[in-house]
C-alpha cells in the first residue's frame, strides 16, 4: 500500500544529532560537568563542582556562624522585649524614680540598643560577656567553671548512653519481632514519654530517699575528690541517660533495619558471608550517617537539656546559673549563657552534619 | 553425563498479609522439576508473579521476603541443599552459586570499592589468595569488555554507569570460579544498546570459563539468545520445558505460542499525513538549574493519527511530553494545537484547551488516588470538564467501562483492587472522560507483562477508530513502534535524530544512532546476537 502513489507528509529528517551514540548512564548524579569538561558559572559554582566535599562543608561551617550571630541578635532582642528591668526588681516597689534612673545610668541602659549589642557583641566575640548586674563579678570567670560542671554531668551521660543505645539499637534489630526487642522498645518508650524532672524525682525517691544509696543533693564543690564528684552526679546522669537513650536507640534500631533489607545486604547474604561480617562490614558504613545525626542531636540536648535537672538535683552548672540569673534580671548572664548554649547546639548540629557528609562516599568520591 | 543442579518437585510458599484481613498462606512455587548440566544455560521465562525469581533463588537455598521453600529437593552435585545448615549453605553460597541481581546498582555496597566487593567471596571461602583473586577479577574485567580493566576495581559503585555495574555484577558472580550462577533479569533495567552489549559480555563470559547459568527473564527473544533449554512458567507452575530451538520455533502450549506470538501486530501508516493537529516547532527547554534536556526539537501530528516518540533513558522523550502539557514551559519555540498557538505554562491556557489535551502515565498505580474508587476517578473530569453528576454521571462512567472493556462491576473498586492491566485501562478510561482530541501516551505499557501490555496496545488502537483520537506515543520499545504508529520521531540526548512516516523512518538509509537502536532490539530467532554482533561495532568502553 505504502509503495504506491506519491505520498504527502512529513519529509525525512536525518541526523542532527551531531553526536556519537552513546548510552545514558542509569546513575542518578545530575551534577556533573559536561563532557567537554567546561564548567560554566561563577567561581563558587566551579569550585562546587571540583570540590564537592570541601563546598559543602564550607558551607555548612559558613551557615553555622551565620546562624549564631542570627540567635544573638535574636537573644538581645527577645531580652530587650521583656517587660521590666534589673533596675526595679533590684530596687523593688517603692523606689524613687531617680534611684532607678541613677542604676540604669551606671548599667549603661539609656544608651541605644544598637550601640549596646554591638558592644556586647564584640566582647562576647574576644570570650568577655561582661560583668554580672547582680554579683558584680566578670561573667566569663563564673560561666567558666560552671560551663565545666554541665560538661563534666553531660561527658557521663553521653560516655554511658551512646555505648548503651547503640549497643540496645543492635541488639533489637539481632531479635526483631521477638520478646527482646518488644521489651526494650516498651520500656524506652515509657523513658521517652516521661518528663526528664518527673525521672529526676522518682530516681531520688528511691534511690535517695527510700533506699539510701545515692547522694542528693548532687551539689559538687572545688574540694571533692574525682570520686566523690562521680558519686554526687550519678542520680543526674542516670536520669539524663534515661531521657535521651530511647530516641538514640530506636533510630539506630530504625537505620539498620533500614540498610538490612537493602539489596546489597541480600547480596551479601547471597555471597555467604557470616551474619557479623554483614552487618559490620555491609551494613554499618551505610547506618552511619542516620545513627551520626541522632547522636549529634541528643549530645545537643545533652548539654541544653541540663537545666531542668541540675534545678533539679541543685547541681551547680550552667543551667541553674541561668535560671538564678533569670529570676533577678542579670541581662549579662542569662545572655551569655543563652548564646553559649546557642553555640553549643549549633555547632553539635553542624558536626553531625559534615560527618554524615564525610560518611557519604558519593560526596568522598566524586565522579 | 550427571546433573550439576537438580531441582526435584519444588514447592514454595509466603505468607501474605492483606490490611484488615487475616494472614493467608500463599503458594508461590508448585512441582516445578528441572536438570541443569555442567556448563549449560536453561533460561526461566515467565509474566511478574510467575515465580521465577523465587525458584532462581531456592539455588541458594534462599527465600526473598519470608518466602519459605516448603516442599521438594536442590540437589547440587547430588547433595541436597535445602537440608544443609546455615554455615553448610553459606559455604555453597558465593562459592560453588553465585547470583546476579537486576540492579546492579542497588545490589553493590556503595560504601566499598568495586574491586573489593568483586573479590570479597573468593576470600571469603578461601578459594583463592588476594593476588590470584585480584588476577582473576582483572581478567574477568577484560572479559567483559570493562574501560580501564587496570583500574575500574578502584572505582566506587556510583562512579560507573549502569551498564557497566551489569557487567561488573557479572564479574563479581564469576570471580569465585562457581559451578553454577543465577542471572536474575540482568539486562531488563537497561537501555536496548545497553542490553545487547551486556547479554553479548554475559554470554562470552560464561561459555569463556564453562559455568551452567539459570537465566531469568520474561523477554522471549533475549533468553533465545543465551540459553540451551527454556522453561516457561506460569503462576507459579511450569507451562512448558525443552530445548530453546523447540519452544521458539515449535511451541506446543497456548500460552507460550501468545509468548512467542506476541509484538509481531503491525499496522499500515495513515497514507496522508498532510495535516497538523498538532505541531512543535524548534522546542528548546530546561530545568531551573540551568540544565538543558530539549534542543531545536520539531514535529508534527495530524488528527487521528499516532505519533511514536522512541529514545532510550535520557533521551528527553518524556520532557518533551511535559513541554506539550505545558507543566514544564519551553525557554524557545512554539507549540500550536489544532491551528492556534498553546500558551506555554499550564496556568495560561483554558480549561478547553487543557481538555483537548490528556495524558496516561507509565504507572498508573501512582497516577491514581487510591482512597478513590474507579467510579470517582473516571468520573472527576466529567465534573470539572462537563459539569455532570448524579445518574447522568453515573451512566458515562459505566459506558467509559464498557468502551474500555471492563464493564460496570468495576464502578465501586478500589486501584489497588484492580491488576496492573486494569489499571491502565482506567486510566485510559479516565482520559478519555474528557474526550480529548489527543492523548499522550508516556510508555504506557513499559510496565505491564507482554500480553497484557498487547492488549492495552489493541484496546488504544480500536479506540482510535472509534472516536478519530490522536496519540503521542512515547516508547523505548521497536516493537510497539512496528504495532502502533503512523509517523516516528526519534530522539537521542534531547535532539531530534530522524522525523517521518512510520516506514521512512525504519528502513534504510539510516544515519548511526537509528541504525544501533534498530539492530540492538532482540529478535525472537536463535543466533540473532551472534549476527548482528557480527555487523555492529563493538562499542563496550561507551556503556
Amino acid at each position: 500500500m505504502m509503495e504506491s502513489g506519491p505520498m504527502t507528509g512529513p519529509v525525512l529528517t536525518d541526523g542532527t544529532a551531531g553526536e556519537p551514540p552513546r548510552s545514558a548512564d542509569l546513575s542518578g548524579v545530575p551534577a556533573k560537568p559536561n563532557p567537554t569538561g567546561e564548567i560554566g558559572g561563577t567561581f563558587w559554582r566551579r569550585f562546587g563542582f571540583r570540590r564537592p566535599l570541601a563546598a559543602l562543608i564550607l558551607q555548612r561551617l559558613g551557615l553555622s556562624v551565620g546562624l549564631l550571630f542570627a540567635v544573638s541578635l535574636m537573644i538581645f532582642g527577645g531580652i530587650e522585649a521583656l517587660p521590666g528591668d534589673f533596675a526595679t526588681t533590684y530596687l523593688g516597689q517603692s523606689a524613687t524614680p531617680q534611684a532607678v534612673e541613677n542604676i540604669r545610668k551606671d548599667l549603661g541602659l539609656d544608651r541605644p540598643w544598637s550601640e549596646r549589642y554591638l558592644n556586647w557583641l564584640g566582647g562576647a566575640v574576644q570570650g568577655d560577656f561582661g560583668t554580672s548586674w547582680a554579683s558584680k563579678n566578670s561573667v566569663s570567670e563564673q560561666i567558666g567553671k560552671r560551663l565545666g560542671n554541665s560538661l563534666f554531668l553531660a561527658f557521663f551521660a553521653a560516655l554511658i548512653s551512646v555505648p548503651l543505645a547503640v549497643g540496645l539499637g543492635m541488639l533489637a534489630v539481632q531479635f526483631r519481632n521477638r520478646m527482646p526487642d518488644k521489651i526494650i522498645n516498651v520500656i524506652s518508650l515509657a523513658a521517652i514519654s516521661l518528663p526528664e524532672f518527673f525521672i529526676g524525682y522518682l530516681l531520688i525517691m528511691f534511690f535517695a530517699v527510700q533506699w539510701g544509696v545515692a547522694t542528693f543533693p548532687a551539689t559538687v564543690y572545688d574540694s571533692m575528690s574525682f570520686t566523690e564528684r562521680l558519686s554526687a552526679i550519678a542520680l543526674p546522669v542516670a536520669t539524663l541517660v534515661l531521657v535521651v537513650l530511647a530516641h538514640m536507640m530506636r533510630m539506630t534500631r530504625a537505620a539498620i533495619l533500614n540498610v538490612m533489607s537493602s539489596a546489597y545486604v541480600e547480596t551479601a547474604e547471597l555471597k555467604g558471608l557470616s551474619t557479623f561480617r554483614i552487618i559490620a562490614r555491609h551494613a554499618a558504613p551505610n547506618a552511619v550517617a542516620p545513627v551520626i545525626n541522632v547522636i549529634a542531636l541528643n549530645l545537643a540536648y545533652l548539654v541544653v537539656g541540663v537545666v531542668v535537672v541540675e534545678v533539679v538535683f541543685v547541681y551547680p552548672g550552667m543551667g541553674q546559673y541561668m535560671v538564678d540569673a533569670v529570676t533577678v534580671r542579670d541581662m549579662p548572664v542569662v545572655q551569655a549563657c543563652g548564646l553559649i548554649f546557642a553555640a553549643f547546639y549549633i555547632f553539635l548540629n553542624m558536626a553531625a552534619d559534615v560527618l554524615a557528609i564525610l560518611a557519604n562516599p558519593r560526596l568522598r568520591h566524586p565522579r | 553425563m550427571p546433573e550439576l543442579l537438580s531441582v526435584k518437585n519444588l514447592k514454595i510458599e509466603a505468607t501474605s498479609y492483606p490490611p484488615g484481613e487475616q494472614p493467608k498462606v500463599v503458594t508461590l512455587v508448585e512441582g516445578v522439576s528441572f536438570d541443569l548440566q555442567k556448563g549449560k544455560v536453561l533460561g526461566l521465562i515467565g509474566e511478574s508473579g510467575a515465580g521465577k525469581s523465587t525458584i532462581g533463588l531456592s539455588a541458594l537455598a534462599y527465600g526473598r521476603g519470608g518466602c519459605r521453600i516448603i516442599g521438594g529437593e536442590v540437589l547440587l552435585n547430588g547433595r541436597d541443599i535445602l537440608k544443609l545448615d546455615r554455615s553448610g549453605i553459606n559455604s555453597v553460597r558465593g562459592a560453588q552459586v553465585c547470583y546476579v541481581a537486576q540492579s546492579a546498582a542497588a545490589a553493590f555496597n556503595p560504601a566499598h570499592k568495586l574491586g573489593d566487593q568483586v573479590i570479597e567471596a573468593s576470600l571469603r571461602h578461601g578459594i583463592m589468595t588476594r593476588d590470584e583473586a585480584e588476577k582473576r577479577a582483572l581478567y574477568l574485567f577484560r572479559v567483559l569488555g570493562l574501560p580501564n580493566p587496570e583500574t575500574f576495581g578502584d572505582r566506587y559503585p556510583h562512579q560507573v554507569s549502569g551498564g557497566q555495574l551489569q557487567r561488573a555484577m557479572t564479574a563479581m558472580a564469576l570471580c569465585p570460579n562457581p559451578e553454577l550462577i543465577v542471572f536474575d533479569e540482568p539486562t531488563t533495567a537497561l537501555d536496548v544498546t545497553t542490553q545487547i552489549d551486556v547479554l553479548a559480555a554475559i554470554k562470552h563470559a560464561i561459555e569463556e570459563t564453562n559455568t551452567a547459568a539459570l537465566y531469568i527473564t520474561h523477554d522471549l527473544a533475549v533468553v533465545a539468545q543465551i540459553s540451551d533449554d527454556i522453561m516457561v512458567l506460569r503462576h507459579g507452575k511450569t507451562v512448558e520445558y525443552g530445548t530453546t530451538k523447540q519452544v521458539i520455533e515449535a511451541p506446543k502450549e497456548d500460552y507460550t505460542r501468545a509468548l512467542v506470538s506476541v509484538r509481531q501486530t503491525k499496522r499500515d501508516e495513515a497514507s496522508d499525513q498532510s495535516g497538523a493537529l498538532l505541531k512543535i516547532e524548534r522546542i528548546h527547554a530546561g530545568y531551573a538549574n540551568g540544565f538543558k534536556v530539549l534542543h531545536e526539537v520539531s514535529m508534527h501530528l495530524p488528527k487521528g493519527q499516532t505519533l511514536a516518540i522512541v529514545g532510550e533513558s535520557g533521551s528527553g522523550k518524556s520532557t518533551l511530553a511535559r513541554v506539550i502539557t505545558g507543566l514544564l514551559p519551553p525557554s524557545e519555540g512554539r507549540i500550536t494545537f489544532d491551528g492556534k498557538e498553546l500558551p506555554r505554562a499550564l496556568k495560561g491556557r483554558t480549561n478547553d484547551e487543557l481538555r483537548r489535551i490528556q495524558m496516561i502515565y507509565q504507572m498508573a498505580d501512582t497516577a491514581m488516588n487510591p482512597r478513590q474508587t474507579v467510579r470517582d476517578i473516571i468520573g472527576r473530569p466529567l465534573s470539572f470538564y462537563f459539569g455532570m453528576h448524579g445518574a447522568r454521571k453515573t451512566e458515562r462512567v459505566k459506558e467509559l467501562l464498557d468502551q474500555i472493556e471492563m464493564g460496570p462491576r468495576f464502578l465501586d473498586r478500589y486501584p489497588a483492587e484492580l491488576s496492573g492491566g486494569q489499571k491502565q485501562r482506567v486510566a485510559i478510561a479516565r482520559a478519555l472522560a474528557a474526550r480529548p482530541e489527543l492523548i499522550l501516551c508516556d510508555e504506557p505499557t513499559s510496565a505491564l507483562d507482554p500480553l497484557v501490555a498487547e492488549g492495552i496496545l489493541n484496546l488504544l488502537l480500536r479506540l482510535q477508530e472509534e472516536t478519530a483520537v490522536s496519540y503521542v506515543f512515547i516508547t523505548h520499545d521497536i516493537a510497539i513502534v512496528r504495532a502502533i504508529a503512523d509517523s516516528v520521531a526519534v530522539m537521542h540526548r534531547g535532539r531530534l535524530v530522524r522525523f517521518g512516516p512510520k516506514s521512512k523512518v525504519l528502513s534504510p538509509p539510516f544515519d548511526d544512532y537509528t541504525d544501533l537502536l534498530l539492530k540492538s532490539v532482540p529478535e525472537m530467532e536463535i543466533g540473532w546476537l551472534e549476527k548482528v554482533l557480527k555487523t555492529r561495532r563493538m562499542e563496550s568502553a561507551g556503556n
